[in-house]
This record gives C-alpha cells, sequence and structure tokens, in this order.
C-alpha cells in the first residue's frame, strides 16, 4: 500500500521541530509499524538524509521502550504497542501523523525521542517492598490468595511506556502510580510501606511535573496492557487511608 | 587437524596452554559453596562505602548484583543502553524460572536439578558450578516473593509450577507469559530502592565501549569503563575497584533472533580484546517454537513461550501435498505427530536442541507448512485443538491468553481456531566470556554474570534455567565472591590520565570518528543483515567443516567491505542510532569469525552445536568425549599489521585456543537419551 507519512524532526531539545512529510509505497500489511520506519531510514541513509530517532527494544510489546502518538492516539489505533502494531490497521492512501509522546514531565530529546526519567524517580520514591538480599522466609510461609495475587499481577503488567500520560489531556501519571501502588497494595508483602510508599510516590509524580487526574479515563483506554481506571480508585483509597494515618 | 608451518591449526588458530579452574574448593560437591563462602574474604561494612563497583547491565543479573551489593553498602555504578533499568531484555522472557522447591513432592531435589541441567547441557558444563546453581535455586523464589513478585498462585493461596522441556518434574515457577517482566520488575524496584539510598549510580542511556585494563602480566586489573552518554554523545570515563558485565547474549549476530534489536556483543567483545578469554562461542541455542519469518523487511523473530508445549502437539502432515491444506482439513491419520512418534517417553517436551533440529528436518524433507520463503515453507504446526477440548477454551486462555494474542496480532490468524505455525529462531548463547567458579574472567577484578558468561548451561541450556542463572549469580554468587577479591586485591590508585585510561578512551574516539568518517554507500543494517544470512546458513542449526570455511572467508570479506563502505550519518556529539548501531555491527563482525572458527574445530555434535560430520544412524547428536570433553576458551591475538596500516577492518588476528578440561565425578557422562 501508499501511504503518506507526516513525522515530526527535532534535532534537540533546543530545536523547535515540525512535521516533515515523507511519501511510501509499496508497503506490506504484515509488516509491523517499525519495521515500515526502518524502511523509511534505510530510504533516508540512501539519500544522505539522516534517519529519524525513535526507541524501541524489544518489538514485542513488553519492554516499553517504544512509545509513539500515531495521529493522535498513543501507540495507534489498536489497543497495544507501537512494535506491535501491524501496517494491516491501516488502509492504502492513508496519511499518518507521527509525534513523540507530549508532556512537560518528557521532554524531547530527538525526532521521536522523549526523556521519561521522571517515571523512574517516581518508582525511586517508594515503588518498593524493601526486603534485602537473602532475608526473605520461605516463600510459603505466607499464603497469597489467589484473588489478590491475579489483581496484583494485573497492575504490576504495566509496562511503563507513558502512553496514559501521552494520552491524558492533563499530561497525568496516575494510572503508571495507581498501578504499582495496587500492584504492592494486595500483597501481603506490601504492607509495612503502604502508607509511606503512596504518600511519597505522589508526591514526586506531582514534583516531576505529571498533572492531575480529572478522570476522563483516556489512560486506561490507550494502555496497551488494558490496565483498568480503578487501579486509580485505589491510590486515592490508600491515599485517603494514609492520611488519616497520620502519614 | 592439521598444523602447518606457521604453527596454526587450520591455517587458523593456535593451541594454547591449558586453563583450569582453581577456584572451587576441594571436597564433597554439598559443600564446595558453603566452603567458598566461608572462606572468602569478608569486607568490614565500614569500607564498603570507600568501594565501588561497575555494573554493566540493567538485566537480572546486573540488577540484582547492583541492588544486592548497594545493600551491603558498595558505592555501585549500573549503566544500561535503554533509556530505564526496567527496560532489560530480560523483560521479554515469558515463560517461568526452575527451583528445586519440590513443592509438588514429585521426586524434585537439588540433586536432580543438577543432573537435568548438566544432562540437558549434553555433558558439557562444569559440575561445581551447576550444582550451586541448583542449590541457590530455591532461595531466588523465596527472595522474589518477598520483594512482591506475583507469581501464578493455587486457589489455596500456594505457589503453582508448571514442567518444561527436558525434564520430568514441576519445577517452574511462573506470572502467567510474563515471568521475566515480573522478576525484572523485582531487581528494578530492589535498584531503585538503592538509588534512592544513594547507594547506586544510575546510568541510563549509556553504552559501554571499552574496559579500561591498568598494570602488567599478573598484576594486571579491571579498573573501569569507557562510555559513551548515548544522548549527548560524550565519552565518559568511569573509574572503579571491579567491574561487572551483565550484558546478557550476542545472538543478534544472527541478525533475526528473538533477542531486543538492541542486544549485542560490545561489552563482552571488547573486554575479550582487552584479554578476557571467550569460551565456547559456537554454543547457540535455537529455540523451536517461533512465530516463522513472514517476510523480507522482518527485524526480528518472536518467541511463543516453550510452556506451550505443555499442551500444544506438535505435527506436519504426512505427505507433501497436503502441506498448502487448511490444516483443520487434514485427517489424523494423515498427521505425523513427529516428535511424539521419535520420542515417546518425553513426547513434544524433549529438549529444544532436539525439537528443533527435527522441525528443520521435517521442513527439509518438503513437509513444512505455512508461506514459502526461499525455497521452501519453513513452519511446523503446533495445535491445541485437544487441549481445548479436553481443558475448556477459558482454562486455556487463561494459561496461555497473552501468547495467543501476541501470535493473533503478529500472523492475523487466530490460534483458539486454527493450529499456530512455528519454526526455530536463534534464542540464546550458550558460549560467552570464560569465568572460573568465582564469576571471574582471565582479567582480574572483571567479573561476568548471566547469559555474558558462559557458565551453567553446557551446549545446550533448559528452559527456564537463564533467569535462574541470571538471578542466582546477581543476588547471591557474585555478591560472595566479589568481595574476596575486592578485600584481597587493594587496587592502586588510578587517575583519568593515567596511560591505560587515556588509551582506553583513545581508542573509542578513534574508532567513532573513523565509523562516522567512511561515508561509503551500504547502510550499517544491510551489513548486519548479511552477516546474519551467513551465520544462519553456515553455522546455524546444522554446521559442516564445508560451510564454515566458506563462512569465514565470507566474514572476512564483509567485515573489509564494511570499514570500507558502511554509511554512517549524523554526528558524534548527539544521539545518533545509526552510529550505535554500526558499533555494534563491527563487533559482530569479529564475533562471527570467532563462532565459525570455534564451531569447525569441534568436530563433534553436542546440544546446540550439531556437525553434519559426527551423528547417530538415526541422525541423533553424536558426542566425541574422549576428545572434546572441555571447555574452548579462546584468547585474543591483535592482527598482525606490518605497514602499520590501520588495523580497523583487520580485525583479529589468529585466535589461541585453551583447554579447561571437564571432569564428571559426581554424575556419570552417558549419551543423552529423550526416547
Ligand atoms: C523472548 C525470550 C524469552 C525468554 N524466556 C525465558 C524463560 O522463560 N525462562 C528463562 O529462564 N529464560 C528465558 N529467556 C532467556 C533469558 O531471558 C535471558 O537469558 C536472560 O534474561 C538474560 O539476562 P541478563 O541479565 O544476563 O541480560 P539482559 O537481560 O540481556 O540484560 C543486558 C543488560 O546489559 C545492558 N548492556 C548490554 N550491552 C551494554 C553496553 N555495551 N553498555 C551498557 N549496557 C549494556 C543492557 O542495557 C541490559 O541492561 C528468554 C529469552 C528471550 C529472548
Ligand atoms: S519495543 Fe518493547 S514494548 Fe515496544
Amino acid at each position: 500500500m501508499n501511504l503518506t507519512l507526516k513525522i515530526w524532526r527535532q534535532t534537540g531539545p533546543d530545536d523547535t521541530g515540525g512535521l516533515v512529510t515523507y511519501r511510501m509505497s509499496d508497503i506490506s500489511p504484515d509488516m509491523s509499524f517499525l519495521e515500515m520506519l526502518d524502511v523509511l531510514n534505510e530510504k533516508l541513509n540512501a539519500n544522505g538524509e539522516e534517519p529519524i530517532a525513535f526507541d524501541s527494544d524489544c518489538r514485542e510489546g513488553i519492554c516499553g521502550m517504544c512509545g509513539l502518538m500515531i495521529s493522535g492516539h498513543a501507540h495507534g489505533p489498536e489497543r497495544t504497542t507501537t512494535c506491535q502494531l501491524h501496517m494491516r490497521s491501516f488502509k492504502n492512501g492513508d496519511t499518518i501523523t507521527v509525534e513523540p509522546w507530549r508532556a512537560e514531565a518528557f521532554p524531547i530529546v530527538r525526532d521521536l525521542v522523549v526523556d521519561r526519567g521522571g517515571l523512574d524517580r517516581i518508582i525511586q520514591a517508594g515503588g518498593y517492598i524493601s526486603a534485602n538480599t537473602g532475608s526473605a522466609p520461605d516463600a510459603h510461609a505466607t499464603p497469597v490468595p489467589k484473588d489478590n495475587a491475579d489483581r496484583a499481577f494485573m497492575a504490576a503488567e504495566c509496562i511503563g511506556c507513558g502512553a496514559c500520560v501521552a494520552a491524558c489531556p492533563n499530561a497525568s501519571g496516575m494510572l503508571f502510580l495507581g498501578a504499582k501502588i495496587t500492584h504492592l497494595g494486595e500483597l501481603p508483602q506490601g504492607q509495612p510501606e503502604r502508607d509511606a510508599r503512596v504518600v511519597s510516590m505522589v508526591g514526586q509524580h506531582d514534583h516531576e511535573g505529571f498533572g492531575g487526574c480529572t478522570n476522563v479515563g483516556a489512560c486506561s483506554q490507550a494502555c496497551p496492557k488494558g490496565i483498568p481506571q480503578d487501579v486509580i480508585s485505589q491510590l486515592n483509597k490508600d491515599l485517603r487511608t494514609a492520611l488519616k494515618h497520620g502519614r | 587437524m592439521t598444523e602447518n608451518s606457521s604453527g596454526l591449526v587450520h591455517g587458523l588458530y593456535r593451541d594454547g596452554a591449558p586453563i583450569a579452574d582453581h577456584k572451587a574448593p576441594a571436597g564433597p560437591i554439598e559443600q564446595k559453596w558453603t566452603r567458598r563462602k566461608f572462606e572468602a574474604a569478608l569486607v568490614n561494612p565500614a569500607n564498603r562505602r570507600k568501594m565501588s563497583v561497575i555494573i554493566v547491565g540493567t538485566g537480572l543479573a546486573g540488577g540484582a548484583a547492583a541492588a544486592t551489593l548497594g545493600e551491603a553498602g558498595y558505592h555501585v555504578k549500573s549503566f544500561c543502553f535503554q533509556d530505564s533499568p526496567r527496560r532489560a531484555h530480560s523483560i521479554a522472557a515469558q515463560g517461568g524460572i526452575n527451583a528445586a522447591k519440590n513443592y509438588k513432592e514429585d521426586g524434585d531435589s537439588v540433586q536432580r536439578l543438577f543432573y537435568d541441567t548438566v544432562k540437558g547441557g549434553d555433558y558439557r558444563s562444569r559440575e561445581t558450578n551447576v550444582y550451586r546453581l541448583a542449590e541457590v535455586s530455591a532461595n531466588i523464589i523465596d527472595q522474589c516473593v518477598a520483594q512482591g513478585v506475583p507469581f501464578a498462585r493455587e486457589y489455596g493461596g500456594l505457589l503453582d509450577n508448571r514442567s518444561f522441556g527436558g525434564v520430568q518434574v514441576s519445577r517452574t515457577f511462573y506470572a502467567r507469559g510474563q515471568t521475566g517482566q515480573q522478576l525484572l520488575i523485582g531487581a528494578y524496584q530492589a535498584l531503585e530502592r538503592q538509588v534512592a539510598a544513594g547507594t547506586v549510580e544510575q546510568f541510563t542511556r549509556h553504552e559501554m565501549l571499552e574496559v579500561i585494563v591498568d598494570g602488567e602480566g599478573s598484576e594486571r586489573r579491571a579498573r573501569g569503563i569507557i562510555a559513551r552518554d548515548l544522548v549527548t554523545g560524550e565519552i565518559e570515563t568511569h573509574l572503579a575497584d571491579a567491574v561487572v558485565l551483565a550484558s546478557g547474549g550476542y545472538g543478534n549476530v544472527f541478525f533475526l533472533s528473538t533477542n531486543a534489536m538492541g542486544s549485542n556483543v560490545t561489552a563482552t567483545w571488547r573486554a575479550h580484546r582487552k584479554g578476557a578469554h571467550f569460551a565456547n562461542p559456537c554454543y547457540t541455542q535455537i529455540h523451536p517454537t517461533c512465530i516463522p519469518v513472514a517476510g523480507e523487511h522482518q527485524s526480528k523473530l518472536t518467541l511463543m513461550s516453550e510452556s506451550l508445549r505443555n499442551d500444544g502437539r506438535i505435527w506436519v502432515p504426512k505427505k507433501r501435498e497436503d502441506c498448502d491444506k487448511d490444516p483443520r482439513d487434514i485427517a489424523e491419520d494423515d498427521r505425523d505427530y513427529y516428535l511424539e512418534r521419535i520420542y515417546p517417553s518425553f513426547g513434544n517436551l524433549v529438549p529444544r536442541d532436539i525439537a528443533s533440529r527435527q522441525a528443520k528436518n521435517v521442513c527439509d524433507e518438503g513437509r513444512g507448512v505455512g508461506p514459502v520463503v526461499g525455497d521452501f515453507r519453513r513452519g511446523v504446526y503446533l495445535d491445541f485443538a485437544d487441549a481445548i477440548a479436553r481443558l475448556g477454551e477459558d482454562a486455556v486462555r487463561n494459561k496461555y491468553g497473552n501468547l495467543f494474542d501476541m501470535y493473533a496480532r503478529i500472523t492475523g490468524e487466530d490460534p483458539y481456531t486454527t493450529p499456530m505455525r512455528i519454526y526455530p529462531a536463534v534464542h540464546y548463547t550458550m558460549g560467552g566470556l570464560w569465568v572460573d567458579y568465582d564469576l571471574q574472567s582471565t582479567i582480574p577484578g572483571l567479573f561476568v554474570t548471566g547469559e555474558a558468561n558462559f557458565s551453567d548451561h553446557g551446549a545446550n541450556r533448559l528452559g527456564a534455567s537463564a533467569l535462574m542463572q541470571g538471578l542466582a549469580d546477581g543476588y547471591f554468587v557474585l555478591p560472595n565472591t566479589i568481595r574476596d577479591y575486592l578485600a584481597t586485591s587493594p587496587a592502586t590508585p588510578l587517575t583519568e590520565d593515567s596511560p591505560a585510561v587515556v588509551g582506553a578512551r583513545r581508542e573509542v574516539e578513534e574508532r567513532t570518528e573513523r565509523l562516522l568518517a567512511i561515508n561509503g554507500e551500504r547502510s550499517v543494517d544491510s551489513f548486519h543483515r548479511e552477516l546474519g544470512n551467513i551465520m544462519w546458513e553456515y553455522c546455524g542449526m546444522e554446521r559442516s567443516e564445508e560451510g564454515l570455511l566458506k563462512a569465514i572467508d565470507l566474514i572476512r570479506g564483509l567485515r573489509a567491505e564494511f570499514w570500507r563502505n558502511v554509511r554512517v550519518l549524523g554526528a558524534a556529539d548527539t544521539l545518533n542510532q545509526s552510529l550505535e548501531k554500526a558499533g555494534r555491527v563491527a563487533d559482530f563482525l569479529e564475533l562471527g569469525e570467532l563462532m565459525c572458527i570455534d564451531a569447525l574445530h569441534r568436530r563433534e555434535s553436542c546440544g546446540g552445536h550439531f556437525r553434519a560430520e559426527s551423528q547417530t544412524e538415526d541422525g541423533e547428536a553424536l558426542r566425541h568425549d574422549d576428545e572434546f570433553a572441555y571447555v574452548a576458551a579462546w584468547e585474543f591475538t591483535p592482527p598482525h599489521d606490518t605497514d602499520g596500516e590501520t588495523t580497523f577492518g583487520a580485525g583479529m588476528g589468529a585466535p589461541v585456543l585453551h583447554k579447561e578440561d571437564l571432569t564428571y565425578e559426581f554424575i556419570e557422562l552417558k549419551q543423552r537419551s529423550y526416547k
């Protein structure tokens, strides 16, 4: 199929950047979206133009490295990661706009690459269970009811790609944050630090410049792992409880 | 093989002195690790703060080690090339992690896991290391549960297990099809906790391009690395008291593999060039259950977890005429469930090397299915119809839902109603830098963990054992052995203007400049693809003397062309992904040659290394224990360069082979049988 691509090019953080139009022909529907960009980059390189910078690593939808705004949708028209999006989701003759994640907390590095270090710093603020190596009791010492284990797992599926932030009109990171709060809060091992965790992580989230949640729900819609919005309710509940406990 | 007048065997390599691993203490195998830990010197907690360790890699092996050493109070610098440590390639592991917990009471034990791993590795691994791996496996599960890793559980709240290829017990712990993700998130969170505590400094989007080795002879010490900040392009020097490489495997030398796009050999290859021996480079694992290649623009291959073989049945049509039929229209009697037929006792659960080779065999016979790629159909069916009839679609969805979804997304076919198509793909590399029992390479102070070392899997790795090894190395082994080195090998002061540092920096800068200056005609990817084709064709599932000799010639030619004709645009002082790739491919072009030399010299078949010249009557791998029961550890020699020309293109001189004999004291050597 033949396509028109409008791709964001920006040489660095200080450049203003802009959309550049590229035409592609003979694209196979079985190609992934990123393979289509690979083909474009090979063409650019052959013509002496610098290839477009974009992030990807696993190309299996699990590492969270890839992430593009595709015609206004985080990761494109399907509910999946950019690397798992295939060209069969598009039609011959389509015009596709490709932009980086846009959020104050995700400064642009180059072209389609952004800095998502803020997400790591939110985890540093308490997204863990303090269990030094070697100090663990036998794994069967504390049974975990299957329902809790399953909900913890569902929340822990978050790949940290940042699509929730990119999709949110407020550029809020609450779905990412709520997922971690829910993952650790569902497990008996996560209880001792539960109050302190939520207070500290919410503080870091706001400090990074992520916006507040106004219940739009675009985050969950865009999440390639389908993390439900109720993790944000869980976050709010945990925060209220922690504040009640005088944290 | 013959030695010619210049002392070269087969015109390719030299024989060197044997090497031995003296670090494992004497005595019964069950007591060795306890003794080693006891004998390893201690570092006083107050002194740990003053000692620094660089860890390259934040996968399971590097992330776990960085967190643990940080907790102990050392000053750790942690490096990865992705934008977050959580994205290391370990994240992609699907199926599970082994541990000898015997929670199922099905006769599992440390002894059995040890035995299975040595046998699975086709008797080409070191007994002492494997025993230790089995021994610490149980602690890993405890540690992960304490960190909040949400493993699959049964209704009673206890942990669930599944079984994996090559074994007859259920010892694999899992988190749906995302076990690697969950384990890595556990390690990552422990690591971030240490970053917050100030013990670990985190360097993301940084690529190590050289190791700094100070001193001569027995005084040699690894003392730091040269890294490139991938965002600013700045070349940085990082010094430390010890360096750990946990940089993963080199499967991407084949271009198409199940590895992440960025996985590379640069960290270990640079260390190899500086004196670290590279062991068994030809031992590669080709995984039997991957989604077949669809077209020429393919950038990577996707694994379908081996756990699928628990419930899926593998078959091809008995008759070639049926190969392009709808599989659902092929009668039961016209199907060949070839693994169940050839290996009645293990059936679909034979080890990976065997399952892969049999898939190749049936496809070579013209009984493959799916699209014709090259000149024949490269695919076999993995069929869940029986499992769905037996367990119900919901139960199958529950176990494998995410894998089925991924398959559907990639192929556009629905595996609930039509059998999956699978084909083998490069997946894991058993070879890696040679290490002793302490995981220390032949460069003192340079330790290697996880897939980057060669240590535990011999010629073939069993499923769910890489995650186990990565975490065993990272959480439990390295932190105990490195302290002995740190306590007993006081480092002399080293500054950024020391010759070793200046030299290493200059090498990196010159290489970068050179890559950007060539400005030839061909893209980096085109070289990588061509190298991958050579490797797959001649150093893949089946290898022969003739093919390997041809491959070596082709690779040398390609490497020379690369340094003459590659086109890398852009600048050095900015994010430049072509430049990153170019450096990695340059190293793959050297590694590929060593892999072929190693494969050529090993005139036996073992595990993932199948030499056409060495097979039994019914086509099974035939080992030659009398001649080849050793680890092949290769020493790098610089190219001969008499006229002072730059040596970039020449790459390497004839490597020197050092043999470490493998002695089996506790397990009897046998030809493997899964029949
Ligand atoms: C698709 C897939 C599924 C798998 N499933 C399983 C499974 O179910 N069970 C199992 O046991 N095993 C499985 N494996 C194998 C297993 O995942 C890997 O062997 C293991 O995770 C490797 O871990 P590691 O820590 O050694 O390296 P990796 O996780 O590969 O980490 C390498 C790290 O090194 C860094 N790095 C590399 N080079 C440099 C450099 N030059 N400079 C700076 N940083 C660098 C990277 O950034 C990264 O952080 C699977 C593998 C694949 C590909
Ligand atoms: S590249 Fe890993 S999720 Fe897309």
